[in-house]
């Protein structure tokens, strides 16, 4: 058997595979921050807590009144969203013109606001919530065995993602959400409703970080910490895509879970680093990041 | 005449002497101060936290909330399973609150650091929470009692019984961390011992978040047995990820090192079934531990682990060689701690050993079907009672300063 870099390609396919269903969640979350951070100039830590709202709106609508998991995989982005629109009138929105620390200040808070008293509710342990009927089981593909909700978690994603990036870039829709972050005022007289739109785009946003709680739960535990474990590395991929670069969050995601991925065949210990590694090169090389526009 | 006089003479001269005694020894300031520390809120909350802290204060309501007529008070702290957290909590607990002794203790950085602490002071500790065996062995004091379970009675208990099932291949899923390191040499031991073989491993980060890719590893290392020598929420996301990857349904099985009863609820039969792990306390056992499960469910909403169980119990034996050595001074109840044997709901024949190890029966579990469940805390059946002189590193291989001719 031929062997790649002294790894059966098995093995290899088998953890590329894994790293692009990571990349799956990197990108779905670094796109929700991408789209807030460019078109509201507000740096959302909230982002991981409203990942987690997504993941337990899902295990409460099961437990408690029967809201399956497709039905939830609509629903909770909605309630979440509503949420997040909520924030904004009443708290963000007062702070588009001040520094983007006082943004960053808000937000964290409120996120921890809200694991804390999930913490204090259902506890860190993590509630179970079981993979929908039709996803169970998986296909041998040769070189592993692949879970089908997993390879169900790739698909999502990528429709969801290319679908945003579509509505952004290629829609009138997109053209004034672009036009708005630009200049809000010229855009203002062209009688649309700019607050409106800004408001939509931070609920747009936060639904996406819940759609990707959702497809989280059946895979990992429900649990009020699982946001704040995962925030930082979807951070460091918005950094590394280029801050609020749509496209760079989508590819960076991905090709960050496969580099992640391909650690842990190599070197296993390095694998929670690596990301932040290659953020230090990037920033070193190319400060606005991979696909960031150069000051 | 003469003879009562003479009687009432010595009575009067010894009742004297044992207020003397008393007065000398007896409470300091007038109150036992109980400390209770552990993770309160983190990954290890569960498993300890404010359960063991409700344990503790069942423990001393049901002592009538006075020793020899001395109130019994008690103060926690969340330690963030940092040790120079909780080091410094305890060193203030004990220099100015005049705490006599700390309970809990979950991760074992953070008590091997309070240990010394503890010692250097001359208080009393009594761990329930942590697992590494090094604390009653190069790391033991002479202040410091190990109460529920450790490494070595983990990886013999549950090692052991694996290998002789015929799991003779193992590959390790570690936690990159001391106690991962420690639990995963004390298994190679066993199984190397016990006539199988390790054929490979993964060293993964702590908190890792998925464990596709190592799962993966281990289905391509042809291991019969994947052994998960981590805890936690690292223990729970290996057996779902596990679970979802078809590993027992192609064959292998898997051995957790370190399973939690709250572990086991948390993720629900149909993830864990069939699945071995060694416990020092079941709540379904006796009719004694059902009482005493029944009474702490209704107060925390949930069965005890082994380490809240054993945190009741623990406390209970320290207020009772309080009340029998008439004093709280560390020397004295240490000696009374360990002369006395531990009789209740958790053990029979309990022992405090020399080197601070508590020995009792440990048992070894297999976790039910859902068919065989009948509701929702019933999840494990005893397979076998594990006695207690096998159960723990005998003190023939202890490396504790404390133990004779070491």
């Amino acid at each position: 058997m031929a062997e790649l870099l002294g790894f059966p390609p098995q093995v290899l396919f088998g953890q590329l595979l894994i790293g692009l269903i990571n990349g799956s969640f990197y990108a779905l979350l670094s796109l929700g921050l991408a789209i807030i951070f460019g078109l509201l100039n507000i740096i959302n830590f909230a982002h991981g807590a409203q990942y987690m709202l997504g993941a337990f709106v899902a295990w409460l609508g099961l437990n408690f009144l029967g809201v399956n998991y497709w039905v939830s995989l609509l629903l909770a982005p909605l309630v979440v969203a509503a949420i997040g629109i909520a924030l904004e009138k009443t708290m963000l929105r007062r702070l588009y013109k001040e520094d983007h620390l006082y943004g960053l200040l808000l937000t964290f808070g409120l996120a921890l606001i809200i694991e804390g008293s999930f913490i204090h509710f259902f506890g860190v342990s993590g509630q179970p919530y079981s993979v929908p009927q039709a996803l169970t089981g998986g296909n041998n593909l040769g070189f592993m065995f692949l879970p089908t909700y997993r390879a169900w978690i790739i698909v999502a994603s990528l429709i969801i993602c290319f679908g945003t990036w579509y509505m952004i870039e290629r829609t009138k829709l997109g053209s004034y959400l672009r036009a708005g972050t630009e200049n809000p005022q010229l855009l203002q007289a062209f009688g649309i409703n700019v607050p409106l739109l800004i408001t939509l785009t931070y609920g747009y946003g936060v639904a996406l970080a819940a759609f990707a709680g959702v497809l989280a739960a059946p895979i990992y535990s429900v649990s009020p910490v699982m946001g704040s474990n995962l925030l930082i590395v979807v951070f460091a991929v918005v950094v590394i895509g280029g801050m609020g670069s749509i496209m760079g969050a989508i590819v960076t995601g991905l090709l960050m879970g496969l580099i992640e991925g391909l650690t842990k065949v190599f070197y296993p210990e390095a694998s929670t680093t690596v990301i932040f590694l290659v953020m230090i090169i990037v920033l070193l090389v190319r400060p606005a990041g991979l696909f960031g526009k150069e000051a | 005449m003469k003879m009562i006089k003479k009687l009432m003479c010595s009575a009067v001269v010894s009742a004297m002497a044992a207020a003397g005694a008393a007065q000398a020894k007896g409470i300091s300031d007038d109150e036992v101060r109980i400390g209770y520390l552990a993770d309160m809120s983190g990954t290890y909350s569960a498993l300890a936290g404010p359960g063991g802290l409700e344990a503790a204060k069942m423990a001393i309501e049901d002592f009538g909330g006075k020793v020899n007529g001395k109130k019994i008070t008690i103060v926690s702290a969340d330690d963030q399973n940092k040790p120079d957290i909780g080091a410094n909590k305890v060193r203030q607990w004990i220099d100015v609150d005049n705490v006599d002794m700390v309970a809990g203790m979950v991760s074992s950085a953070v008590t091997i650091a309070v240990n010394k602490v503890v010692e250097a002071k001359d208080k009393i500790s009594i761990v329930s929470g942590s697992a590494s065996s090094a604390i009653t062995n190069q790391y033991c004091t002479a202040n410091s009692v190990h109460y529920v379970y450790d490494t070595y009675a983990l990886a013999h208990g549950t090692g052991e019984a694996v290998v002789k099932e015929g799991g003779d291949s193992w590959f390790f899923l570690t936690a990159d961390y001391a106690f991962g390191h420690a639990m995963e040499g004390d298994v190679t031991t066993v199984v190397k011992e016990s006539g199988g073989k390790v054929v490979g491993g993964v060293r993964h980060p702590l908190s890792t978040n998925d464990f596709s890719s190592f799962i993966l590893q281990a289905q391509a290392s042809g291991a019969k047995i994947v052994g998960l020598a981590n805890a936690g929420a690292d223990t729970t996301n290996a057996l779902k990820t596990a679970k979802e990857f078809g590993v027992v349904d192609a064959g292998q099985k898997l051995a957790g090192l370190l399973i939690f009863l709250t572990d086991v609820y948390s993720l629900g039969l149909e993830t864990t079934q069939g699945l071995q792990l060694t416990t020092g306390f079941y709540w379904d056992r006796t009719d004694e531990t059902r009482a005493w499960a029944k009474r702490y469910e209704e107060r925390t909403g949930a069965k005890p682990t082994m380490v809240q169980a054993g945190v009741y119990s623990s406390v209970n034996h320290y207020l009772n060689a309080v009340k029998a050595a008439g004093t709280d001074e560390t020397s004295a109840v240490m000696a009374q701690m360990k002369k006395t044997p531990i009789n209740d709901f958790f053990a029979t024949n309990g022992q405090i050993r020399e080197d601070g190890r508590m020995i009792h029966d440990m048992y070894l579990a297999e976790v039910k079907k859902p068919s065989e469940s009948k509701s929702d805390w019933d999840l494990y059946k005893i397979l076998r009672t594990i006695p207690a002189d096998k159960a723990f590193r005998p003190l023939s291989e202890s490396k504790c300063k404390l133990v004779a001719g070491n």
